[in-house]
C-alpha cells in the first residue's frame, strides 16, 4: 500500500484567510504526480471524512509545473474560536500522510 | 512606462512584515542598487482576530520603531517614499494610529520632516448596513448572506485597498504613507503601477514579494528587490548570501491561497497560469507572462468582534494509570466537570458555557481519536479551557473544577493522585475570545467611497512651528 508520505517529499496545510484552509501535496517527481495527483483517496469525501468540510466547496488544483496538487476546503469552524487548537492550520496536514493512495 | 524608468521600477521590500527585523546591510546593499521606494506590510489576518477586534499590534512597539527608523532614514537620505500597508498588524482605525505614533516619534528623533499619508479603511457599520441593504455586499464561501447582527457584532470592520488609494498618496506628493487593511500584493504593486508598469508583472512582483525572502532558497535574509520592467519582472534577494530560483519564486504562489493560478484583487484578476519563470543569474529570477484582467471594482470586507471569556488551567501527568487511558480519564474527567460545574454555581448566573480539556501530547492539536495501538506516551499536558459569557463566570468554573482538575483518579478505589499544577493561582483568566465574522465582497463604483486620505505634513508643521518660536 503507498502511502501519501510514500510519493510526497514534502506536504503542508496553512490557512487561506480565516475561513480556508489549503493543502499543499508536493509529489517527489513527475512520475508519482501523474499517478497519484488525481487519485480518488484525495477526493473531498477525504476531506470532508476528516476535517468535517463541505465536499462541494473542496477545490482541487494540479501544479504540474512544480509536481505539485493543491487541495483546499472551508473550516468547520472559523479561524480562532471557542475550541481553536490550531490558529494557522499549520498542523492540519499530519492526518493526511497516512492516507494510503492505492 | 515612464521613460526615467527603462531599466525597470525598482522596489525594496525590506521584510516580509515590518516589525520582524530588517536589516541595514540589505538596506544598503538595495539602495545602492538605484530602488525607487520601499515597500512592506505589516500584518495580515494569519494570527487570529485579536489584533483587529482589540486595535492592538502582534510586534511589539520596540520592534516596529527599529524597523522603522532603518527605513525613515534611508528615505530621508535617498528621497524615495515608504510604503506601509496593513498598519499595525490589523489595518483598524486604532492599528493605523498606533503607527503613525511611532512615525512622528522618529521623525522629531531624527529631525526628519516627511510628508504622510494616511489611508484610511476602517467602515462605519451604519455604512456597511446601508451597502449591504442596496445589495452591494456579497458572501464569499462558506458564510452566507450578511445581516446587521453580525455587523453589530463586529468591534471593527475594514475593507481592504488595492493599489488605487497608494498612487493617488503617491501622487499628491508622499514621502511616507501609513495604509490601513490593504492586500499585501497591492501594498508593492502600487509604486510601478503608479509609474505606468504593465499591472500583470506589477501585481505578480507584488505577490512574489509580499513575504521578502519567503520567495528565495535559503531564507538567510530579510528582503527582496523586485524590478518590474515593461514585459516581466525581476525578483532578487537583498543578501548575496541567498539566491531565488525558478522552484523557489514560482512556489510562493501557493502560499496561503486557495488558487495558486489567479488570485482575486480589487479591480482584477492576477493571472499567472501563462506565466514563465527563468534564471537571468546566479540570485535572479525573470519572470514573464503575468496578466490582469481587470473586473468591477470589489473590496474584501473583514469584520472582528469579541466573543465570550475563557479561563486556563494546565496540569502535567505522569501517572502510569491515566497514561494507559488518556482518552477515557479525558471522557471521564470532563463529564464529571460539567456535572461539577452545574452543581456548584447557579444556572442563572452560569448562563451558557463550554469546557474543554486538550491532552496535549496525546491529541491535543486535533482532538481526534489517536490510530488504535498508538503507545502511551511518557506524559501529557491536559489544559482546562473554560469559556463564558463574563470573564468572572469562566473564573468561577475553574475554581468549582480546580479540585478535581487536580485529584480525578484514573481508577476510582485507588488513593486520590496529585498532578502537577504549574501556576499559582491555578487558573490563568484569558480574556476574550475573538473572532471574524464577515467573509464578504463589497461592490463599488469607485475606491474612493470607502476610503479616507488623511495628511501630515511635517515640513509645514516646522515652518509654522518656527515662524511662531521666530
Amino acid at each position: 500500500m503507498v502511502k501519501v508520505r510514500d510519493v510526497c517529499r514534502h506536504v503542508r496545510s496553512k490557512n487561506a484567510g480565516p475561513y480556508w484552509v489549503t493543502f499543499d501535496f508536493f509529489f517527489d517527481g513527475p512520475e508519482n504526480f501523474e499517478k497519484y495527483h488525481a487519485s480518488p483517496a484525495l477526493s473531498p469525501e477525504l476531506f470532508a471524512r476528516l476535517y468535517g468540510t463541505d465536499p462541494a466547496l473542496v477545490k482541487h488544483i494540479p501544479v504540474a509545473d512544480l509536481n505539485m496538487v493543491k487541495i483546499s476546503y472551508p473550516r468547520a469552524t472559523p479561524q480562532g474560536g471557542v475550541e481553536e487548537r490550531d490558529m494557522h492550520s499549520g498542523q492540519q496536514y499530519v492526518r493526511v500522510l497516512d492516507v494510503e493512495l492505492d | 512606462m515612464d521613460r526615467e524608468f527603462a531599466d525597470g521600477v525598482k522596489v525594496l521590500v525590506p521584510t516580509g512584515s515590518l516589525g520582524a527585523g530588517v536589516r541595514e546591510e540589505e538596506i544598503a546593499y538595495g539602495m545602492a542598487r538605484g530602488v525607487h521606494a520601499i515597500a512592506s506590510d505589516a500584518g495580515s489576518t494569519d494570527s487570529g482576530a485579536a489584533y483587529l477586534a482589540t486595535g492592538k499590534s502582534k510586534n511589539n512597539r520596540g520592534a516596529v520603531k527599529r524597523d522603522l527608523r532603518i527605513l525613515m532614514q534611508a528615505q530621508a537620505e535617498y528621497g524615495v517614499p515608504i510604503i506601509i500597508g496593513t498598519a499595525g498588524q490589523a489595518g483598524g482605525d486604532l492599528n493605523l494610529d498606533w503607527t503613525r505614533d511611532i512615525v512622528l516619534e522618529l521623525a522629531e528623533e531624527l529631525g526628519t520632516s516627511p510628508k504622510i499619508a494616511l489611508l484610511r479603511s476602517e467602515q462605519d457599520k451604519a455604512v456597511v448596513k446601508q451597502l449591504n441593504g442596496d445589495g452591494r455586499v456579497k458572501p464569499l464561501p462558506p458564510l452566507g448572506p450578511l445581516d446587521d447582527a453580525t455587523i453589530d457584532g463586529c468591534d471593527h470592520i475594514v475593507a481592504a485597498m488595492g493599489v488605487e488609494p497608494y498612487v493617488a498618496a503617491l501622487e499628491g506628493g508622499a514621502d511616507i504613507i501609513l495604509g490601513g487593511r490593504s492586500t499585501d500584493t497591492a501594498v508593492l504593486a502600487a509604486f510601478p503601477i503608479w509609474k505606468r508598469a504593465p499591472w500583470g508583472p506589477a501585481w505578480h512582483a507584488g505577490k512574489t514579494g509580499e513575504c521578502g525572502a519567503q520567495c528565495t532558497e535559503e531564507r538567510e535574509s530579510s528582503g527582496v528587490l523586485l524590478t518590474v520592467t515593461a514585459d516581466g519582472f525581476e525578483v532578487a534577494p537583498l543578501s548575496d548570501t541567498n539566491f531565488c530560483t525558478p522552484h523557489s519564486v514560482s512556489a510562493h504562489m501557493l502560499y496561503e491561497n486557495t488558487d495558486p493560478f489567479r488570485l482575486v484583487e480589487p479591480g482584477g484578476i492576477l493571472d499567472v497560469t501563462r506565466a514563465r519563470y527563468a534564471q537571468s543569474d546566479a540570485r535572479t529570477v525573470r519572470v514573464t507572462g503575468s496578466e490582469w484582467e481587470p473586473r468591477p471594482y470589489t473590496m474584501k470586507l473583514e469584520g472582528a468582534g469579541g466573543g465570550k471569556f475563557q479561563t486556563l488551567m494546565l496540569v502535567g501527568i505522569q501517572d502510569p494509570d491515566v497514561l494507559r487511558d488518556v482518552d477515557g480519564f479525558h471522557e471521564r474527567l470532563l463529564k464529571a466537570l460539567y456535572a461539577r460545574t452545574r452543581s456548584a454555581i447557579p444556572a442563572e448566573e452560569l448562563g451558557e458555557f463550554h469546557i474543554s480539556l486538550r491532552m496535549y501530547g496525546w491529541n491535543g492539536t486535533t482532538g481526534r481519536p489517536v490510530p488504535e495501538g498508538t503507545p502511551a506516551p511518557p506524559e501529557i499536558g491536559m489544559l482546562f479551557v473554560a469559556t463564558a459569557d463574563t470573564q468572572d463566570i469562566a473564573n468561577s468554573i475553574a475554581h468549582a473544577c480546580n479540585p478535581y482538575f487536580f485529584h480525578y483518579p484514573a481508577v476510582m478505589d485507588k488513593e486520590l493522585p496529585s498532578y502537577g499544577f504549574a501556576f499559582t493561582p491555578a487558573d490563568v483568566p484569558r480574556g476574550q475570545v475573538y473572532e471574524f465574522k464577515l467573509n464578504h465582497i463589497v461592490e463599488v463604483d469607485d475606491w474612493r467611497e470607502l476610503i479616507r486620505t488623511e495628511w501630515i505634513d511635517l515640513a509645514e508643521t516646522r515652518n509654522v512651528r518656527e515662524a511662531v518660536n521666530g
